[in-house]
Parts: structure tokens; sequence; C-alpha cells
């Protein structure tokens, strides 16, 4: 499934013309986009929630070679599913 | 921020539609991802990220007070990976990466 696939069905659930619900679920996408980019964390509730996590430096290895390198302090993305969306996937 | 906030977030973004249909418009985007999942689908958002379920075979365990043998049955697990240009643009990198690299598998 792609963002085509969602466009159609906001095109069928809402009404709107083909173009507004592509353009509607562009902004979507973007506002999530820049939330997350300040570091703010979204909460969907009934679906997950996207934590944006700051992680230390730390020592890692290359495991190809043993090689001892840095790994720099970065921030990451990471989602937490609701319990509500869990059960419907395993329902 | 929560999905109200981030519904008046579009609505602003969008001044044509009103809240009400922006907030319909916004549900069923989760709908749709939460019904591709649960029938298992990949779902990839080029410049955002895709889902995916990652699986727990079932297994035997444990209770681990009484040490009874339970079945723990097969579990679906919903996964995100953030695409390139999200990862690039939350890390502070360069945000004019091109979506064209595509996503992480």
């Amino acid at each position: 499934m792609t963002k085509a696939d969602i466009v159609e069905r906001v095109y069928e659930k809402v009404g709107f013309s083909k173009k507004e619900s592509a353009e509607i679920v562009e902004a979507v996408f973007d506002n999530m986009k820049e939330i997350l980019e300040r570091g703010e964390k979204i909460k969907i509730s009934g679906f997950g929630n996207f934590i944006v996590r700051d992680k230390k430096p730390r020592v890692g290895r290359n495991p190809q070679t043993g090689e001892e390198i840095e790994i720099c302090a970065r921030r990451v993305l990471t989602f937490r599913p609701s319990q509500v969306l869990k059960n419907i996937i395993n329902g | 921020m929560t999905k109200s906030q981030l519904i008046d977030a579009v609505t602003a973004a969008i001044p044509q539609l009103s809240r009400r249909d922006v907030e319909v418009a916004v549900n069923s985007v989760f709908q749709c991802i939460t019904e591709g999942l649960a029938r298992d689908e990949r779902i990839e958002v080029r410049g955002f990220g895709s889902f995916v379920n990652r699986r727990r075979e079932a297994h035997e365990g444990r209770n681990p007070r009484t040490g009874d043998l339970i079945r723990v049955p097969r579990r679906l697990n919903p996964f995100f990976t953030a695409g390139k240009d999200l990862r690039d643009r939350i890390n502070g990198n360069s945000s004019v990466v091109s979506d064209s690299e595509g996503e992480a598998a």
C-alpha cells in the first residue's frame, strides 16, 4: 500500500476531489514531519505515538573488522503502537 | 501534539476546507493504515516512512511464578521505519535531501 491508496481512501470517504484529497494527505504528512523535526512527539489516539528520542554518543564496533568507532549523538524517531492498534492487528 | 492539534494545523494549511472535513480525512488516513496492517500489508509513504508488521512466531512459554507451560500464539507487531528524508530532518541534517532515495526497508 502506498500514499496513492491512502489518497483514494480519503477521496471515497470525504467526497473531495481527487486533487483536494491528494493535497490533504500530503498536508497531513508534511505537518507531521514539521512537528517531528522540531523534536515534538505526536500522539494519535487509537493508533500510536511518534516519539523523537535523543541518543547519547557511544562507542560501537564495525562488526566486519572489529574496529572501534564512535557513534555520534543523534536524534531518532520511534513509533510506539497503541494497544488498540495491536489488538486490531492481532484480532 | 495530539491528533486534534494535527487536525488544526492541517486546517490552517488548507484554508478552503472546513475543520470537520479535515478531521474526517485525518481519521481516514490512520484508519486506512490500520486496516492495511490488519491485512498484514506493508504501507509505504514516500518521504515519511513505512509501516510493516514484524512477527513473533508461536512458541511455548512458562508462567514464571507457577512454571506452568503456556502456548503463546503468533503475534504481529506493527513497526515503523522513518524514511531517509524524515530521519535526516529529525537529526538536523540538510532538509533538502531528495525523496527519491526511497525508504529503508
